[in-house]
Parts: C-alpha cells; structure tokens; sequence
C-alpha cells in the first residue's frame, strides 16, 4: 500500500488541491467562513447552555470548545468523506486509481480545518488564562486516533452511500443523536457512577474527554483510557479497510 | 510471450432494482424477500491473446460487452472468471471528456487528468504548454472547464491522452474528435503513437477504421465471442453484412455465406450506382437544349458509335 501511494502521490496531491479549491477559493469568505462557523456555533451555545449546565463546571466555554472541536472535525471529515467514492465515480470506473486516494483527500480538507480551529482554540485558552503544560503535548495522542477513526468511518460511510442513497439523511440524524450523547454541552457528573461508564462507550466522548482532562483538569487520562481511544479508532478502521477490499467490485455495479 | 492474454474471461454483472433505493427500503424489501438482484453475463468466455505491435480492433454491436472488457484488460474490472494477464503499461483512453471537474481551470484539469493518467508532476510541468497548443486552448487556460464548448473539451481530453508512451494503448471510439481540422491532427498524432511499435485495442463503430487499422478482429454478441481472427478483411465483411440482415453466423462457412453476401451486395450497389448515373446523364442529354448538350451528344457518339455520324445529315456538322 506504501508503494501505491508512492506511485500515487501526483495525482493524491492534484485531488487534494481540487478539493481544497473547490472548497475555498470560489465562495467569498472562503477559510473565514468554515472558522466562523463553529465560533458562531459555540457563542450561541455558550450563552444558551451556561445558565443551565455552566454553573458547576469550571472554565465552561473552554468545556464546550472541547466537544464542539472534535465533535465539528469527526463530522466534517465524515460527511465530507461519506461522498467521496459516490462523486468520483466518473474517474474511477474509467482509470484504475486505488480508491481510499478520494477519501483521504477529502479527510485532508477536514484535518486543515480542524487544525485551523485548533489555533483559535489556543486563543480562547489564553483569554481563559489557562496556562499549556508540557502534558499538551499529549493531545497529539487523541489527535492521532481521531484521524484514523475518521478515516474509518469515511470508508464505511463511503461505501455504504454508494449502495445505500438515503445514507446521508440518516446520518444526519445519527449524528445529531450522538451528538446529544457526547456530552457536548453538559457534564456527566450528574449520572450515577455506573451509568457514568457507559459514556465511554461512545468513542466521541472518550476523545472529547481526553481533551478535557489534559487541557482543563491538567492531568493525563489513565491507561484504560488511552487504550479505548486507540482500540475504537483501529477497529473502525479494520471494519473500513475491510468493507474496501471487499467491496472494492462491486462498486462498479452500482455507479 | 503474449502481451495480452485473456483466458476464458466472463464478468458478470448484477442488475434489477437494487439501484437508488434507500437504506430504509432495503431493509423493508428484505424483510418482504422482494429485494431481488439479476445476474447478468457482460462477457462469457471470452479467449484471445496479443503479441507485441498487434492491433485488436473489437467490433459488437451495442451492449456486447466491448466496455466491460477494455475494463478488465485496464484493471478497472477484475473477471469474475477466467483471467487476464498485462505485461506493461496501459493507457486507457476511454471515455475522454467524463471525469473532469467542470469547477477547475484549464490548468488544474490538466493537471489532474495527466496525474490520473499515471504521468509525474515533472512531466507535466514540461508538456503542459505543447499541450495546450496542440489543444488550441492558449487563450483558455484560466477559465473554468465548464465554459469550454464540448469541441474544446475533448480536444484538451485527447491532447492529454496522446502524450502517453505506454506499451499497451486502449482506445474506446476516441479517434474522432473536433471538428475538421483538428480530427486530421488527432488521427495523424494518433497514427504516429501507433506507429512506435504499441500493442493497441480499439473500439470503433466504424468498420473502415478497422479495416485499415487492425490487424486481429475480436467479433463480441451479447457477452458471447463470436470471432477472434487474423483474417480482418473476411470478418469485416462479414461484419457488416451481418449488420443488415441481423443472421448471426454460427460456423466459418456462415461467415464465407456472410462475406460473399457483403460482395455481392457492394457489386449489386455498384451496378445500381452505374445504372443510375447512366440514366441521369441520358436524362440531361435528352432535356438539353443548349449547344453544350448537342456537343456532348455528339461526342459520346463519336466515342461510341462512329458508324452513326457517318450518316450525311449530321456530317456537315464538322
């Protein structure tokens, strides 16, 4: 797969600047939009929520920036990657090109997004007076398993979209739920212990959380955590290479 | 060694109504076991082999699954039985101007199509500009792809393409294109990466471009391999007879039937075409009034029938 890539590398590096491009150059705020987007998005929250779920939580806007971060860059890259086979079905069922290039590509757009968010997240930091630790460091961590874990959920998402045209309906659904369930906007204290153990379950509240912890709390996650956020991201990837290679035929069939 | 080898390849398709529905109404099609899906054979047990410098030109009728195999000898498809061996670089030119992004430039195309196409960014940046002049497009290249007229746009597509110096070409009808000018330009740039010694398949709808490129034929019908041959000319002949009266040949003495119906056709279209002419010209002799006419007249008889001008009323006419 190396060797593909290598071999691959002018035309992944033409698709990434044609999705770039088509992204940004020709709309009129361009970058400035997809960072003002989710500021708008967290003001509102921030105002909203902070009455009701704010009180007992230190730091609550930088709270709700943490979910919102990752939560905005796991939904990017996944929607912007569940149309990646289905809108270059014209280039691969006439040139034989491996077909996780469209997708990466895609994941590219949202990783320069999510990093561009990132540096503002910085900002609100500062304002917030919280001083970065060397344990910031760490967020490469969670960082890492996140772009694998969308990866994942692209290829499955992708292939699914192509079988399947009312994904994109449902997923949206889907994401607003889990959204609901990643404590975003609130904080699990309130649950009873146990229950509080399920929420580890979603994988978007363990790396939500892990961002949390280092960044508010200034401590590093336990061993069970980091392992979570490491088993979610390469399971869901397996599943998605799998899903490729299995699939990779009879995609054909249906575009 | 062969360049290509196909053995035995069938590839089967699925089709019926599993097409654009939803996930919703798949699970309910399931669950009321109406979801039903039809194979659907695309080419079966097709067998031929190529050796270098060789010309295949496939010749069908739509739908006999000439696309699905230029797929699977490109790797695009992979046959659901059988097998398929390359030696050497492909380039498939199917299809040309599908799978550009009509938001782009010029430029940007360019550069993606060539990246697709398997060419290095160096390379590129060398070939562009002969590219551009050779696709008239100097005054273009920074408008979008979608405000070029569609002449425009599949001569940028075949100027990309022709760079290619691979050692198998695979063209599916992309020899015409443009207007006037510029097919004469295409067909010669064509001829001339042809010339190099490639191994090459074609497909075309036009026979006479066959019969003067090829120099193996593989005859396809629905999915079924009708022919792979040498013999161009007989098979081509019978090709085309086989387009009029629809009879599918089944043995050689078919295609000699086939082939001598196809001659005796174009002798039959040949003498109908000299009896017409010949009537038309009397036509014009018998209506002319003029001076012209009388000489003609006189003429073709002087050619033909000296005897008659001997006769005294017209030989005072010298």
């Amino acid at each position: 797969m190396i060797k593909k890539l290598k071999e691959n590398k002018f035309l992944f590096e033409e698709l990434v600047k044609r999705d770039f491009k088509k992204k940004y150059t020709r709309t009129v705020l361009g970058v400035v939009w997809s960072l003002l987007s989710p500021l708008l998005q967290l003001l509102v929250m921030s105002l909203v929520f902070k009455e009701f779920f704010g009180r007992n939580t230190p730091h609550y806007t930088i709270y709700l920036f943490c979910g919102t971060l990752v939560f905005n860059y796991f939904k990017e890259a996944t929607k912007g990657g569940m149309t990646a086979l289905v809108s270059n079905a014209s280039i691969f069922t006439k040139v034989n090109v491996p077909k996780y290039l469209f997708l990466f590509s895609k994941n590219i757009q949202a990783l320069i997004n999510f990093l561009l968010t990132l540096i503002i997240f910085a900002i609100f930091l500062a304002f917030d007076k919280i001083v970065p630790t060397w344990r910031f460091v760490l967020l490469i961590y969670p960082i890492a398993c996140l772009i694998v874990f969308n990866i994942g959920v692209g290829m499955v998402l992708s292939a699914m979209n192509v079988f399947f045209r009312d994904i994109a309906y449902l997923y949206d659904i889907f994401c607003m739920l889990l959204s609901y369930l990643s404590a975003i906007f609130y904080n699990i204290d309130r649950f009873d212990e146990k229950v509080q153990i399920f929420f580890m379950l979603n994988p978007m509240y363990c790396y939500i959380s892990y961002f949390r912890e280092i960044v508010i709390n200034a401590s590093v996650p336990g061993p069970y955590h980091h392992a979570a956020c490491a088993v979610y991201a390469i399971v869901i990837l397996l599943i998605g290479a799998w899903t490729y290679r299995h699939y990779n035929q009879k995609f054909l069939y249906y575009l | 060694m062969s360049i290509i080898q196909a053995k035995g390849v069938s590839i089967r398709y699925i089709t019926g109504d599993f097409k654009d529905i939803g996930l919703k109404e798949y699970v309910i099609k399931k669950i009321t076991r109406k979801y039903k899906v039809k194979e659907f054979w695309a080419d079966k047990d097709i067998t031929f082999s190529l050796e270098q410098g060789d010309m295949l030109g496939i010749i069908g009728s739509n739908g006999a699954g000439k696309s699905t195999l230029l797929k699977a000898v490109s790797g695009i498809m992979i046959p659901t039985k059988g097998h398929m061996e390359c030696h050497g670089s492909i380039a498939a030119l199917l299809e040309l101007t599908s799978g550009f992004d009509k938001d782009l430039t010029v430029k940007e195309n360019t550069y993606l199509r060539g990246a697709m196409l398997g060419y290095t960014r160096e390379f590129m940046d060398e070939k562009y500009k002969e590219i551009i002049e050779f696709a008239e497009l100097e005054e273009f290249e920074d408008r979008a792809y979608k405000q070029l007229s569609s002449g425009m746009k599949s001569r940028l597509a075949f100027s990309i393409a022709c760079l290619v110096k691979p050692d198998i070409i695979i063209l599916d009808e992309v020899l015409s294109v443009g207007d006037g000018a510029f097919r004469k330009k295409s067909g010669n740039k064509m001829k001339e990466i042809l010339d190099t010694g490639v191994t090459g398949i074609i497909v075309s709808h036009s026979i006479s471009q066959i019969r003067e490129m090829c120099n193996k034929v593989l005859w396809l019908d629905h999915g079924n391999q009708i022919a792979f041959t040498d013999e161009v000319m007989l098979y081509c002949d019978a090709y085309e007879e086989f387009l009029l009266t629809k009879k599918l040949p089944k043995t050689k003495e078919d295609i000699f039937k086939l082939a001598q119906g196809h001659d005796e056709r174009l002798e039959k279209e040949r003498l109908e075409k000299q009896l017409k002419e010949q009537k038309r010209l009397e036509k014009v002799l018998e209506s002319g009034t003029s001076e012209a006419a009388i000489d003609a007249a006189i003429n073709v008889l002087r050619k033909n029938r000296p005897e008659l001008l001997n006769a005294d009323l017209i030989s005072g006419d010298k």
